[in-house]
């Protein structure tokens, strides 16, 4: 079955693989919204929703709906096209990422290995490192098109921060690429699957690439784009109905992203420990792995939502000194320690 | 080469020269900007077609990622009124268009007689992390030095003029 020499199969089945994971990824960001007020009212000691559906669980729905039904509004002065851009692109970037996450081993099914990642490039970090690169640009257009000066002013913030983190993140990065010579995410999991998680070899560098995912996803004690007390809400004051809800979303498929790929990189991604050892069969054991990546990741994103609701707001200065000053030198010693030691161990 | 190749090779320069035209032609400043953007990432993909996934990738990460953001950033802060903005005199659009294409016939003057080598199936995977560092750092490691100094060099001029005099 070979038309233009294309694997039809092989097209299906990664067809099948990006619409699961993209949809697992919308469904989790859906959830996250309604686990974040959960904890937030956990951490203030209240309820939280708890009116649509049992314990609340029907909120995000409901949310979803209002914003579906909300009036749209375009400012007059505002570019049109450029305005309609911002959020689309906020919300494309953000779901581009899961694209090189490995979500499990290779499953065997009727003959065929299928493997749990969409596409395992050799570059798998630096694409991951390209997209978010990308990410800045729904914000910064989103509020200069807004014709807003807070919106203009939210856009310009939000562009030197993520421009002044991806620096400390990129050396982070590269102390983890000397320490297990790959790019490839897949590469990185089946190491530490059989070797110790890299968390033990790079707390230093984790703790800064940590730091930089919450500047990077806009999340608070860094949500200076949207600082709602001074900015009114920044980059999306002049949004309304779904493409307002285009930018919340996407901010929360961000930090699942982010935290899968912090589990992936640090925490063994799929692997958990003696899971050669059960002796189970491959599907088995491929299935756990996932239960396993999954649950790293949503202690990941409660992670996330605790440090929300317990940090205050970094002010800008602050952020700009905590990037430049402390965390560049921290990622530079850290890269230099790494590769001297890597020396050391090839001689 | 199947014809898939040839098919995807065609969409991506169609979408490289429609939107480099875009990023001279538009009016705009910022839908230029956008325009240029679109164009890495066309080029971007023909980096891909080649087998030269890192060339791509950090194509897109230094131009797209970090200097057009910069671009946008400048110029988000201008007054982007062209009313108000002072015209440009005649002789400026004259001596510009003379000199580009002073630098259009130097140009095909050298492709001209450049041997163009043909794509051989030998040593395609030289894009790929592994070959490329092995050429950098060893064949070519001097020269990949010195222009390490040039940008430090050039960072730390930008950060001289930038500084406030105290």
């Amino acid at each position: 079955m070979t038309l233009l020499s294309i694997d039809w199969f092989f097209l299906i089945e990664k067809l099948l693989l990006i619409s699961v994971v993209l949809v697992l990824s919308l469904v989790v960001a859906m959830y996250a919204t309604w686990g974040e007020r959960k904890v937030a009212a956990w951490i203030q000691d209240r309820l939280g929703p708890n009116r649509a559906g049992p314990a609340g669980l029907l909120q995000p729905l409901a949310d979803g709906g209002k914003l579906f039904f909300k009036e749209e509004i375009i400012p007059t002065n505002s570019n049109r096209f450029l305005f309609i851009l911002g959020p689309s692109i906020a919300m494309v970037v953000a779901c581009m990422t899961s694209a090189v996450i490995p979500w499990g081993d290779t499953l065997t099914i009727a003959g065929r290995e299928i493997s749990l990642q969409v596409a395992d490039v050799n570059i798998g970090i630096l694409y991951i490192f390209a997209v978010v690169s990308m990410g800045v640009y729904g914000i910064m257009l989103g509020g200069w098109a807004s014709n807003n000066k807070y919106s203009l002013l939210a856009s310009v913030r939000a562009a030197s921060q993520i421009i002044s983190y991806e620096l400390p993140m990129g050396l982070a990065l590269i102390a983890l690429l000397m320490l297990t010579g790959t790019l490839s995410l897949k590469e990185i999991v089946e190491q530490q699957r059989h070797g110790l998680w890299n968390i033990c070899y790079q707390p230093l560098g984790f703790f800064i690439f940590l730091v930089c995912a919450f500047a990077e996803c806009n999340r608070a004690p860094f949500d200076l784009p949207e600082a709602e007390n001074e900015l009114n809400g920044g980059y999306h004051l002049e949004y309304s109905s779904m493409k307002l809800g285009f930018f919340l979303f996407a901010e929360y498929i961000n930090m699942f992203i982010s935290s899968a790929l912090m589990a992936t990189m640090y925490f063994g991604g799929y692997a958990f420990p003696w899971m050669d050892k059960l002796g189970l069969s491959p599907n088995m054991v491929t299935i756990l792995g996932f239960v396993a990546l999954f649950i790293k990741t949503l202690l990941f994103i409660f992670f996330f939502m605790w440090v929300r609701w317990t940090v205050p707001r970094f002010r800008y200065d602050q952020l700009m000194r905590l990037g430049w000053r402390v965390l560049i030198p921290l990622a530079l010693v850290n890269m230099l320690g790494t590769g001297a030691v890597e020396l050391f161990k090839h001689h | 080469m199947g014809s898939i190749q040839q098919i995807i090779f065609m969409v991506l320069s169609v979408i490289a020269l429609a939107s480099a035209l875009g990023v001279v032609l538009s009016k705009n400043p910022v839908t230029s900007v956008l325009c240029l953007i679109v164009t890495f990432f066309a080029i971007a993909g023909h980096y891909v077609m080649m087998n030269a996934q890192f060339l791509a990738v950090v194509h897109i990460i230094v131009y797209a990622g970090a200097i057009m953001v910069l671009f946008l950033y400048v110029l988000m802060l201008m007054n982007l009124n062209a009313e108000l903005e002072p015209q440009k005199r005649n002789w400026l659009k004259y001596a510009g268009a003379i000199s580009g294409g002073a630098l259009l016939v130097v140009l095909v003057a050298a492709l001209r007689d450049a041997s163009m080598p043909a794509m051989s199936t030998a040593n395609n995977d030289i894009g790929l992390v592994h070959n490329l560092g092995m050429v950098l750092f060893r064949q070519y490691v001097v020269p990949f030095e010195v222009s390490s100094i040039l940008f430090l060099s050039a960072m730390i001029g930008a950060v001289v003029i930038g500084r406030k005099e105290d």
